[in-house]
């Protein structure tokens, strides 16, 4: 362990209001000309929170539509502009930027003991392309919205789309670029700015991930930009490159389009696996089973991720022995996740386990990953995917992946790094109960769409009725709908509400390991009054005890040996502040 | 299940071999998420914070261990690549003798065609045990022709034919889905399959289905052949202007540039379209105006049918029952060309060379 920074925090008085990087300045040019990355992350936190919001809107409005097999409220064309909206908004202002960009940011300079990111004014830059993107897609949503599907599929969105699919393929070109920024700067960061003493083999899973994810970003996005920009040049300068009538091809769309979209799956995902690395070891205080499995299939995802996208296109009259190969190598990288998923499952044998908020949303991710994983075998298998594809089964999986996977995740990650960021601790039975509440709606929600799906219900229908025995699966899909949106909107209050609370939180109110725990909550902008050196290994619980014995903590982290006076596990800091 | 169908209907020769696939890929999620689920919970609880418990010697890697999780999946895994690539290839491969039906996709609605002329829109009827082979090409932008009871789909492309094929095994109407997203009316772009006994089929097809037969495909294709003037240049014998189409059907053409190809309902489709791409050896006047946007994707289908009897025994044209010319089962084509619609479909032609580049090769078609 190395000291300086927790000595530093426990020599300030209590009760006098320490500086850290949320007050060290009140002016609001001191936000928007910050270098500081966890202020940068707070940004993206509140942005990335605001368009999942929306994305949000529009999915409810989807899920009321789809009640009845004739609609309810909206015209079809409406319709198709909602659902389109909600996957634009969601993969690119949401699911993508979401963990990197928030947690990444906040969290990786701080893992590896460093002061910030490399590039700091690059970092702030990326913030702002991002709401450039942003900007411009909702701009294009207010004046027309856009109804080609987040997929784009040409010639239907070069020459067919009367919608504003130009100004939203600029957003989305921009919020590339912001990937690309974000991801430039964590490789560099990783790189060179590692603490002394921190080898990889001793980076936590969280950071190893995030380098996965950011080669992803770095390779993948440039090609989904130059796409999106011939897309752009067909449709204005009538640029013969995908239609038909203009002697293109549509299918190259595909590939090309894939080749990104594919991997990018990847990039909202792996951040996932990471946090929930992060969330095992803490929570089990026991380090990651099979870390160097764990860290290389990350590695090895990104890397044959690369190598599946023709996997979309089965039956998009590509050529029958590509889609041999396609096939082949996707069921290869189920094997990594697969790993991934055995690991943290062994990781909790022998383990010490806590079952707070993260830790359910931990366990929540591994059921209904395992379950999108698995169910994209059915995908990646050649003759069942004729069938099920553009089905409902594939927008049941691919939630099951995204949502189950990649967003309990951010809430995992959210709820357990929440009071570093904030110095303020939430109430954990709210989170408790609330994390049910996503993982049974969520269920309740995604589970009947692999049903109407295997009965052949495509996706992207606004009306059904000519197959009304749709209905009963959609309503309770709806139904679900309706319990999932209460469990994200509920952290919403009490997590904003522990910011006005007493609970401060200590540096480390989880006994977890990992040189973030051991500065202050929050952390002070350098990160650590003075750099780390770190000399144990990787989630390496055996020093914490003597540790938390020290902080006064032990009655949390023993409660069964003797001090069990007090299990509300979450409040250190305010006993000690009392 | 009354009103909560679990499974769609079996209807094709593949229904079973697809839903064998998917209820062992079902049975696979059960098993794999049933031991993972029950370890982490069974884990949470023994292992909880402060349950006492033997925890001596808890061990953090283990090879064995590891390679035992990563084979079982793989192999598992490979399993199943297996058995679905070997129905994927039945379904790119149609038997020689299906008969062959057109599909048009257009926003938004079906037009389907049967080889005598007959047609109908948003409803497909076909024969029971007999392989159907779907010729298929869209007028605007991608649509996907999908049948659920049959577990057959595949995209429904502009500018190139794709094919797809089944063997409907149980009379009944079934739904039929535009499965790509194509527009507005998507949703609305949906209709019946009817499978028939063949006799039935027989009747309803001599009947001329639900409408009056306005003529054969390839009394149209011959009108409209006359109606643009072609057959003011295309003659009985090449001439200055223009190389003979007779007995072009399934020939190897030589072109300007050295390279050659065999004259399929794809190259056809390409010369009416875009004459120049290819030029046949021996012209280099450019004296035809490209029909691009000038045909309807019906109207080539037509002419295609038409060129396809031009200088056969058969080509007393005008009268001839069309589903011995156009590859039906009943008189089998005399050309090799099987299919010859569905040529680019590098499954339906066991051209070798189509492994390697294919992609560019079946975008000749487009330009």
């Amino acid at each position: 362990m190395s000291a300086p920074a927790i000595e530093a925090s426990e020599l300030t008085a209590p009760h006098e209001e320490q500086k850290n990087y949320l007050n060290a300045d009140h002016t609001v040019a001191s936000w928007l000309l910050t270098g500081d990355h966890k202020r940068i992350a707070i940004m993206y936190l509140i942005s990335v929170s605001f368009f999942f919001m929306i994305g949000g809107i529009f999915a409810g409005l989807i899920r009321l539509e789809l009640i009845s097999p004739t609609g309810v409220l909206l015209e079809s064309e409406t319709y198709n502009k909602i659902f389109s909206a909600h996957g634009i908004v969601m993969i690119f202002l949401f699911l993508v930027p979401s963990i990197p960009a928030v947690f990444g940011n906040f969290l990786l300079p701080i893992m590896i003991g460093a002061r910030d990111l490399a590039f700091p004014r690059m970092n702030l830059a990326s913030l702002y392309v991002y709401w450039l993107g942003g900007g411009l897609i909702t701009l294009g949503l207010l004046t027309g919205g856009v109804d080609s599907g987040w997929t784009f599929y040409t010639p239907y969105s070069s020459l067919y789309s009367n919608s504003q699919v130009s100004l939203v393929i600029i957003g989305i070109f921009f919020a590339g670029f912001s990937s690309i920024m974000t991801g430039l700067n964590f490789i560099v960061t990783v790189h060179k700015m590692r603490a002394p003493g921190m080898t990889w083999f001793r980076l936590p899973l969280f950071v190893w991930s995030m380098y996965a994810t950011s080669v992803v970003m770095l390779l993948g996005t440039p090609v989904i930009a130059i796409t999106l920009l011939l897309v752009f040049a067909e449709r204005t300068l009538h640029l013969g490159v995908f239609s038909p009538e203009l002697g293109g091809d549509p299918v190259l769309f595909q590939h090309l389009f894939w080749f990104y979209s594919h991997p990018a799956v990847y990039i909202m995902i792996l951040p996932s696996f990471g946090v929930i690395s992060e969330l095992m070891a803490n929570f089990s205080r026991k380090r990651v089973f099979g870390y160097h499995f764990v860290a290389f299939s990350s590695l090895a995802i990104a890397g044959l991720g690369f190598l599946v996208w023709g996997h979309h296109m089965f039956v998009s009259s590509q050529s029958m022995y590509q889609g041999v190969v396609f096939s082949l190598v996707s069921f290869l990288v189920a094997v990594p996740s697969a790993v991934k998923v055995f690991n943290w499952t062994a990781t909790m044998y022998k383990g010490h386990i806590r079952l707070q908020t993260p830790m359910i949303y931990a366990i929540g991710f591994i059921g209904l990953f395992t379950v999108g994983g698995l169910t994209g075998l059915f995908l990646a298998c050649m003759g069942t995917d004729v069938h099920l594809t553009n089905t409902y089964f594939i927008v049941a999986h691919f939630h099951y992946v995204m949502v189950g996977g990649a967003m309990m995740g951010f809430l995992g990650a959210l709820h357990f790094w929440w009071p570093k960021m904030t110095g303020h601790m939430y109430n954990d039975t709210w989170g408790k109960f609330n994390a049910l509440l996503v993982f049974i709606g969520f269920n309740l929600t995604f589970f009947p769409q692999f049903i109407v799906g295997f009965l052949g219900m495509p996706r992207r229908y606004h009306y059904y009725y000519i197959a009304p025995e749709f209905t009963p699966y959609h309503i309770m899909s709806s139904a679900g709908a309706s319990a999932l949106a209460v469990g994200l909107i509920v952290p919403a209050f009490y997590l904003v509400s522990s910011l006005r609370g007493k609970r401060k939180a200590s540096a480390n109110p989880w006994g977890a390991h990992g040189l973030e725990w051991q500065t202050a909550s929050p952390p002070i902008t350098l990160n650590f009054v003075e750099t780390p050196i770190v000399t144990d290994e990787v989630y390496d619980f055996s020093h914490m005890d003597e540790y938390e014995q020290r902080r006064g903590t032990a009655e949390m982290t023993h409660p069964g040996e003797g001090l069990q006076q007090d299990k509300n596990l979450d409040i250190v800091g305010t006993k000690e502040d009392k | 299940m009354g009103n909560y169908p679990m499974a769609p209907p079996q209807a094709s020769n593949f229904a079973f071999e697809h839903d064998l696939i998917f209820y062992s890929l079902v049975v696979l999620t059960v098993i794999f998420t049933v031991i993972v689920g029950a370890f982490v919970l069974f884990f949470a609880f023994r292992y909880r914070q402060g349950n006492q418990v033997n925890r001596s010697r808890p061990f953090h890697e283990h090879l064995p261990l590891e390679i035992t999780w990563s084979v079982i999946p793989l192999l598992l895994g490979l399993v199943m690549f297996f058995l679905g690539a070997k129905l994927f290839v039945n379904m790119r491969v149609p038997p020689k003798d299906a008969m062959e039906i057109f599909v048009i996709g257009k926003q938004w609605m079906w037009h389907i065609q049967h080889s005598n002329g007959v047609r109908e829109n948003n409803t497909l009827h076909v024969p029971v045990g007999r392989p159907v082979k779907l010729t298929m090409i869209s007028q605007d932008v991608i649509h996907a022709f999908y049948i659920p009871a049959f577990r057959v789909q595949y995209h429904v492309v502009p500018g190139r034919y794709t094919m797809e094929w089944f063997t409907a095994t149980k009379p009944g109407e079934y739904h039929l889905f535009c499965g790509m997203y194509c527009g507005t009316q998507h949703s609305e772009m949906v209709g019946t399959v009817v499978a028939m006994e063949p006799k039935e089929y027989a009747k309803w097809l001599a009947n001329g289905g639900n409408t009056a037969v306005p003529m054969s495909m390839e009394q149209a294709g011959a009108k409209a052949f006359s109606v643009r003037g072609c057959n003011n240049c295309h003659t009985g014998s090449d001439t200055e202007r223009a190389p003979s189409l007779y007995g072009l059907f399934g020939k190897t053409r030589k072109f300007t540039d050295g390279s050659s190809a065999i004259a399929d309902g794809a190259y056809i489709r390409e010369s009416i379209f875009n004459p120049y791409n290819r030029v046949t050896q021996g012209y280099s006047y450019q004296t035809m105006p490209a029909y691009a946007g000038q045909l309807s994707e019906e109207e080539v289908l037509d002419m295609i049918a038409y060129i396809k009897t031009l200088g056969s025994p058969a080509s007393a044209a005008t009268n001839a029952p069309a589903t011995g010319v156009m590859g039906g089962g009943v008189n089998p084509p005399k050309t090799p060309a099987v299919g010859a619609m569905g040529a680019r479909e590098s499954a339906a032609q066991p051209r070798t060379n189509l492994a390697v580049g294919a992609l560019s090769r079946q975008n000749g078609e487009g330009r």
